[in-house]
């Protein structure tokens, strides 16, 4: 048997195969859910792994679940992260997941999603904004991480991206160095994934996925403010895909011995 | 009464009562009755039924006139007042078109401030609701229903027996005996009918004028429902939601849909359009009528009152008799009293072992994404 987790999220999509053939692969979403779940289905049928196929079960989470029309089960992308939470720090954690375009804080108790908080209607805090200024700024996401380890924070005050990004702007305007741009950009980022997290009673062990969950400098920025270390993961970018890869087998296992699920 | 007709067709019926009150306030005015205006729960219908008057409740609930009150109110407003005040300057609601007063109440800061606008439209009788469940605040209260009474007597030349009174509030206790007989059905489970189907006959049976002909047909219907069940209807074994927080009805039926497309099923409404206006009683036997229905409609559990005991004791009492295994609290936007509340509440319904989210919504669909995967991920959490 495969057990396939497609998250299609709004910037990334990520897919982890785990059962007798192992895969973890990321690619663009694009413009158009339907047409990545398409060429994520051909690829991993160039793979040998046919999702129609009687012996590979697949669960669909992220924004786009609803656009992995071959999928066999559509989960949220909360409870997918609980779960993929779960299998990197055990069952009792707190996963603070920075998504493309939103940022989600869910408690894992049990090995259960036990509440969770998202942020509304606003890109900032997200994934999102620190894209609008890399790109304002020319340079990769990445490099954006590595400059603002070298610089010093210069202040964003606005609660808007699109303000936001007027404010560095007038940062370029004035000759200010990149560096101290991008610690503010990350520090701007960091304060509101804080303000988030610090409405919930956090776990002993903190852990960042999705897209930044690899950066250490945003994991140490975070970790300071919550005055709690706040653990990087290396493969964090997968947590919701890998998490429903493990739901997708629970809930064919528990289907098949005739359970509810 | 028999009911003769499917349950299908009931509900869809109660859903459209709204509607068909549009040509029904209209032959009432040409029949010379008097109509009352109104938007909140602390209004005592009583009063206005004792004069024979029709009491409705105004529009306020779609987002199609908010735009026009947005030229007018701040953009960062309660859609509840905002929509109400548009459809109020454009005059695009029949209800408030045929009505000959509004009359509001001083609940939270946006509304009583808008009602002063609205006065310059229409003739709008404000009631001074005290902040406060005590007996001073009692006291105010009375005065106020007293009041409007008196106003009402004036403004319509008519005189308003206490017997009158007293008649007028055995029939609405009828109704609200029939009303919570109607959603005591949920507390079996698996739960008989749909949440939405429930708030259909809920929300729809206010638009019906004729109180006295409601509790016949809504008993009726209970019993065709609690038939059926023996005989094996019902909605299947799901996650049973309360729903708390802010007035629903119109756009905010979105948060009812998502409850249900996503695997739950609503067994209470602890808000206006349920057990806020229905669970508790004016004692018909009372000497002092009016200080009867005082106390029954202060005693409104909304969270405009500080403290605010009563929506804790109902909230709990709620959550056991309906065996609720989660509740969702809708907050309309910029709503500060029950925003602020939210806190509380997630404390209470924590502390009893159940598990809580709170939405925070507007009338348009622009959230629905957003909101789907929220309460998809609460669901699954259940």
């Amino acid at each position: 048997m495969n057990y396939v987790g497609i998250d299609i999220g709004s910037t990334a999509s990520k897919v982890v195969v785990r059962g007798e053939k192992t895969r973890w692969f990321v690619m663009p979403t694009g413009w158009n859910g339907r047409e990545t779940a398409g060429m994520i289905q051909d690829r991993l049928k160039e793979d040998g792994i046919d999702v129609s196929g009687a012996d590979t079960v697949t669960a669909a989470t992220g924004y786009g679940r609803i656009s992995v029309d071959f999928a066999d089960y559509a989960i949220t992308e909360i409870t997918c992260h609980g779960r993929g939470g779960r299998v990197l720090a055990g069952d009792e954690c707190t996963v603070i997941d920075v998504g493309g375009q939103d940022t989600k804080v869910i408690q894992v108790q049990n090995g259960a999603v036990a509440d969770f908080l998202m942020n509304d209607k606003c890109s900032a805090g997200t994934g999102k904004f620190l894209e609008i200024m890399a790109n304002r700024l020319g340079i990769t996401l990445d490099e954006l991480f590595q400059l603002a380890a070298d610089g010093s924070v210069l202040p964003i005050s606005s609660l808007c991206t699109v303000f936001a990004e007027s404010e560095v702007i007038s940062y370029i305007g004035a000759g200010k160095v990149r560096e101290d741009i991008a610690a503010g950009v990350v520090e701007s980022v960091a304060g509101k994934v804080a303000q988030l997290a610090q409405r919930q009673k956090l776990s002993d062990r903190v852990i960042l996925t999705g897209g930044l969950s690899h950066s250490l400098y945003f994991s140490s920025r975070l970790s300071e403010k919550l005055g709690k270390n706040v653990e990087p993961t290396e493969y964090g970018r997968y947590a919701g895909a890998l998490g429903a890869s493990y739901l997708a087998e629970e809930k064919a296992n528990r289907s098949n011995t005739g359970g509810a699920c | 009464m028999e009911l003769i007709k499917e349950l299908p067709e009931v509900f869809e019926e109660f859903a459209k009562q709204r509607q068909e009150a549009f040509l029904g306030i209209k032959q009432l005015k040409d029949k010379g009755v008097p109509v009352v205006g109104v938007y909140c729960t602390y209004f005592p219908q009583e009063i206005a039924m004792a004069m024979g008057a029709a009491v409705v409740g105004l529009c306020s609930t779609s987002d199609e006139t908010i735009p026009e009150a947005e030229k007018d109110l701040p953009k960062n407003l309660c859609p509840l007042i905002k929509s109400s005040y548009g459809f109020a300057k454009t005059d695009k609601c029949p209800f408030f078109y045929f009505s000959d007063v509004v009359v509001g109440e001083t609940t939270c800061d946006g509304k009583k401030k808008m009602y002063e606008y609205m006065s310059e439209i229409k003739p709008v009788y404000l009631m001074e609701l005290p902040n406060r469940q005590s007996e001073d605040g009692l006291r105010l209260w009375k005065n106020e229903i007293i009041r409007v009474k008196e106003y009402l007597e004036e403004k319509f030349e008519v005189k308003i027996t206490d017997e009158q009174v007293r008649e007028a509030v055995r029939v609405m206790n009828d109704v609200r005996r029939s009303i919570k007989g109607l959603y005591s059905v949920m507390a079996n489970d698996p739960a008989p009918i749909s949440g939405q189907d429930l708030f259909h006959v809920m929300y729809g049976s206010t638009f019906k004028f004729d109180k006295k002909a409601i509790p016949a047909e809504v008993d009726a219907l209970t019993e065709k429902i609690k038939k059926e069940y023996q005989e094996g209807k019902n909605v299947g074994k799901k996650p049973r939601i309360l729903v708390t927080g802010c007035p629903i009805g119109g756009a905010t039926e979105k948060v009812i849909r998502s409850i249900e497309e996503n695997g739950g099923v609503v067994v209470s409404y602890e808000n206006c359009a349920g057990a806020k206006s229905f669970d508790k009683m004016v004692d018909e036997e009372a000497e002092d009528i009016y200080e009867a229905i005082a106390r029954r409609y202060l005693d409104i559990g909304c969270s405009v009152m500080t403290p605010n005991p009563n929506r804790l004791e109902l909230l709990g009492r709620l959550m056991e008799e309906f065996r609720v295994d989660g509740v969702v609290e809708v907050i309309l936007q910029a709503c500060h009293t029950y925003s602020v509340e939210s806190m509380g509440i997630r404390k209470f319904v924590n502390g009893q072992g159940k598990p809580y989210i709170s939405v925070e919504t507007d009338y348009s669909m622009a959230d629905l994404g957003q909101l789907n995967t929220r309460i998809a991920a609460f669901i699954e959490m259940l």
